[in-house]
């Protein structure tokens, strides 16, 4: 709530200082506009940038300053009973704070830590506010001095703002580097505690750790061979279903259907890939799963309630736009001269397709393909309901296998300390994901992008 | 000479009827593999929608069950201490004077929904003159009693392999007779949070805290989206940076969504320091998540902007942001907006990332604000599929038609805005 009061204070703030500007720079010509370099609104837009800056550096420098401050304050106030690390006195005492219902239970020394900490947080949000409106003050102050008639303002105000623009554009990049090092980080900390010969050629996967030291068969073992073995059996499942429907598909519509129906059948394609994949996982472990399961039954075959078969259908069907619509494209893009080419030597339409628009078309369809098998690679949530959690190395679809991706979840759901070997295994499986999707969707790209310049 | 040449022009072209029959055939047959690829494809859809609108419609409705409540008996009287769990009690045995035993009483209260007692509470707050008064009030019937009502629960079955058992049947049929039982609007399901009793669960709590997230995610994703895509699209000269931005943009559209939850758990929880579960970092998630489809889609804006427009506010003395903020981009903003309703139909649909900051957790309370613990609709789908009770079930798909209802029209309105908006130029 004061966040809210104070960003709509900074807000009111912020248009008093635009007029201001406006307003002086009109003032030092006697309102002869024709006499400013810039638009007056430039001035005041100058001056709001002068404001804006130095508080963001102030609120950065705040922010990067406050925790040790507050920490040092608070280990003052901490009593010899509890000389734990203070790393985690302080995320306890951040815990509590922010629980009211766990507070309640707490020890009355913790009571009173937490109470000390609110109040230091009180104090810091004011300092917070202090620096921020004082910072930007100090900027209006000291930028009014270069406000005359003659000021190139609209030339500072565009180069801000472009600064601006490069900054926004740069993010895509930040979270990029984010994602690399975050996992890269927790990655190396989980290879300190497991070789990584055996986490990438192990075929024993077991992470759940022992709650007793002495207790049997609860060592945790990490070989990720089975997951991603489960991974691509899952996948291959998927693309047999995707790629033949996926791919016919885009040849009828592309060679074979009138506007009036590719102008239907294209959009209820795409209603495919809006779906999002609860629901999938939803129709897979209560619709798909049992049907299947039942038809074994019928047919005196065992099918494992949560079969690979289940979720790898779901999955292809998920897929089948991607394929479907990319390839589309790319069998657009092949000239119509081939095409006529080959009618003129008097062959059918389906072996013109066959013979002269596939060739043409094969490294663009097998990006498509590449692209879907990543996405079918990285998908969630349909394989965390319908698909197992036992690792199994087998290629038996009616069997149940796990993946990557639901271990990465059963792993992390819930709450639980963040430094053992389970939960930091999680990253090493997601670095493995990210690099490999990384991979395929490089080596789409080039493919597609190859492809696309032969022709143009 | 003659013998380097293919058969075919030795001889001529086989032009035998029997082959050009053979090669019509194969042809009729490809053609025939796409429409039946075009129509399995569609068929699966059908089969997907069918199955969830056939288990999910009948959660709009609700079994109630009348009961005579005695308002006017000495206890109710002074209105902030009353025992309305026992005045509910009270007033189920009235109905069924002859069962007395302990476990023949609780197994009829199971008839009801345990909530009853605030339902009764509330009618007194809506109603205050009903003091004093026997009035005759629907109440909630017990998730089992709803499962009875919708055919759910089959009568042939052994007692021991029912939810009711044979007591709770000739009782219920009982009331059924008297014509105390209906199904009615399922208002709960619209206007509360989650439960653990299915008939007292409701999407508005997700609902909420969808919201809440997708305008975190708009907020950030929407203006920084743009800034980028004009600064790539305008400015950038073309140069090896803006081919690594362009490729990394590229790559980040395809990265796993859940590879982004990875991200959020270890650098805004544990780094950065947001509270978990909240839709303040969920929606920083999902903003990061959809930024890349954001600048992608108002890019092929931006380029749809005919260079001519440029040239002439550049001709009419306009500096370079001048004519991209006073020209280029009021025309760009109708496909930018439609490619931002596109990503945020993305992002509402999104599960896997909010699952690792902690958005699974259960959450009674419909959330008040940005830091406050919430769920958002995908994952309530997730926690009821996985709920035991097979009136979940019905939850779950009622669940998705609305997520899905709310899809449907975010889509639509999109289409509708490019129709509008649209500009040949």
């Amino acid at each position: 709530m004061h966040n809210l009061i104070f960003t709509a204070l900074i807000l009111i703030f912020l248009l008093a200082i635009y007029h201001y500007g406006r307003r002086f720079s009109l003032l030092t010509v006697n309102h002869n506009r024709q006499d400013l370099h810039s638009l007056p609104g430039y001035y005041g837009l100058y001056l709001v940038f002068w404001f804006i800056g130095p508080a963001v550096a102030a609120l950065i420098i705040w922010l990067l300053l406050e925790p040790p401050i507050i920490m040092g304050l608070l280990s003052e106030s901490l009593t010899l009973s509890f000389q734990a690390a203070p790393d985690d006195v302080m995320r306890e005492v951040r815990l509590l704070a922010s629980n009211a219902f766990a507070l309640k239970s707490a020890t009355p020394e913790k009571v009173l830590l937490v109470n000390r900490y609110q109040e230091l947080q009180a104090l810091g949000n004011g300092i917070r506010a202090v620096l921020v409106l004082g910072g930007g003050v100090l900027g209006v102050v000291y930028a009014r001095r270069f406000l005359s008639p003659e000021m190139r303002a609209r030339q500072s105000v565009e180069r801000f703002i472009k600064v601006l623009l490069i900054l926004c554009s740069v993010i895509a990049i930040f979270t990029t580097i984010g994602i690399v090092l975050s996992l890269l980080f927790e990655a190396i900390r989980f290879f300190h505690k497991v070789s990584p010969a055996e986490f990438l050629f192990g075929l024993h996967w077991s992470p759940q750790t022992a709650l007793r030291a002495d207790q049997v068969g609860a060592s945790g073992a990490f070989g990720a061979v089975p997951v991603f073995a489960g991974t691509f059996l899952i996948t291959i499942i998927a693309m047999c279903v995707s790629i033949p429907i996926g791919l016919m598909s885009a040849i009828y519509l592309a060679e074979y259907a009138t506007p009036r129906i590719r102008n239907w059948v294209k959009p209820s394609l795409e209603i495919l890939a809006g779906v999002p994949t609860v629901v999938y996982g939803f129709f897979a472990a209560l619709t798909v799963a049992p049907f299947i399961r039942g038809l074994g039954e019928q047919v005196g075959i065992a099918v494992a309630s949560e079969s690979a078969l289940a979720a790898g259908l779901v999955m292809g069907i998920m897929i089948i736009p991607f394929i479907s619509s990319l390839s589309d494209d790319i069998i657009n893009a092949v000239p119509q001269s081939l095409r006529d080419g080959a009618y003129a030597m008097g062959s059918t339409k389906s072996e013109t397709i066959r013979q002269v628009v596939l060739p043409a078309a094969l490294p663009g369809i097998v990006g498509s393909i590449l692209l879907a098998v990543s996405r079918a690679i990285g998908e969630t949530m349909i394989v965390v309901m319908a698909a197992g959690l036992a690792a199994k190395l087998t290629a038996n679809p009616l069997e149940a296998v796990t993946t990557v991706t639901v271990q990465i979840v059963t792993l992390l759901v819930g709450d639980q300390e963040f430094d053992s070997a389970k939960t930091l295994a999680a990253f090493a499986l997601g670095l493995m994901l990210f690099f490999i999707t990384l991979a395929l969707n490089v080596v789409a790209l080039i493919v597609v992008r190859k492809y696309r310049e032969k022709y143009d | 000479m003659t013998d380097n040449m293919p058969r075919s022009i030795q001889s001529g072209p086989d032009l035998s009827a029997a082959r050009i029959a053979r090669r019509n055939r194969s042809e009729r047959w490809f053609r025939q593999l796409g429409i039946l690829a075009i129509g399995s494809a569609l068929l699966m859809l059908a089969v997907l929608m069918t199955s969830i609108t056939s288990k999910g419609y009948s959660a709009f409705w609700q079994t109630q069950i009348a009961i005579n409540v005695n308002f006017a008996s000495s206890d109710v009287l002074p209105t902030e201490k009353v025992n309305f769990r026992g005045l509910a009690r009270r007033s189920i045995r009235a109905l069924f004077p002859d069962v007395k035993s302990r476990r023949d009483k609780r197994a009829l209260y199971k008839l009801f929904s345990n909530g009853i007692g605030y339902e009764l509470r509330d009618a007194i707050q809506r109603d205050p003159s009903l003091l004093g008064q026997s009035k005759r009030i629907w109440v909630k019937a017990s998730a089992d009693t709803d499962m009875l009502v919708k055919g759910f629960i089959e009568r042939a079955v052994k007692q021991s392999d029912r939810r009711l058992s044979d007591k709770q049947l000739t009782w219920f049929d009982r009331l059924e007779k008297d014509g105390r039982i209906a199904k009615r609007f399922n208002l709960t399901f619209f206007t509360q949070a989650d439960s653990r009793e299915p008939e007292q669960a409701g999407i508005l709590g997700a609902l909420i805290g969808s919201i809440l997230t997708l305008s975190v995610t708009l907020l950030l994703v929407f203006p920084v989206g743009v800034a980028a895509a004009i600064y790539l699209e305008e400015f950038a000269p073309k140069n090896r940076w803006s081919d690594v931005i362009e490729v990394n943009i590229n790559n980040l559209a395809a990265v796993p969504s859940i590879v982004f939850g990875l991200l959020g758990l270890a650098v805004l929880l544990n780094w950065v320091g947001l509270p978990r579960s909240t839709p303040i970092a969920g929606g920083v998630v999902l903003a990061l998540m959809t930024l890349p489809t954001i600048i992608i889609s108002s890019r092929s804006a931006l380029k749809a902007v005919p260079p001519s427009i440029r040239e002439a506010a550049i001709g009419m003395g306009a500096s370079p942001l001048q004519t991209v903020s006073h020209h280029v981009l009021p025309l760009a903003m109708p496909g930018m907006m439609t490619g931002a309703i596109i990503g945020m139909a993305q992002a509402l649909g999104e599960t896997a990332p909010l699952l690792m900051i902690g958005m699974v957790a259960f959450i009674v309370d419909v959330p008040g604000g940005f830091t406050d613990a919430a769920t958002v609709l995908p994952v309530q789908i997730f926690l009821w599929a996985d709920a035991p009770e097979r009136a979940f079930v019905e939850k779950t798909s009622a669940a998705i038609m609305v997520l899905v209802a709310f899809l449907i029209a975010m889509n639509l309105f999109a289409i509708l805005m490019r129709k509008k908006f649209e500009r040949r130029w």
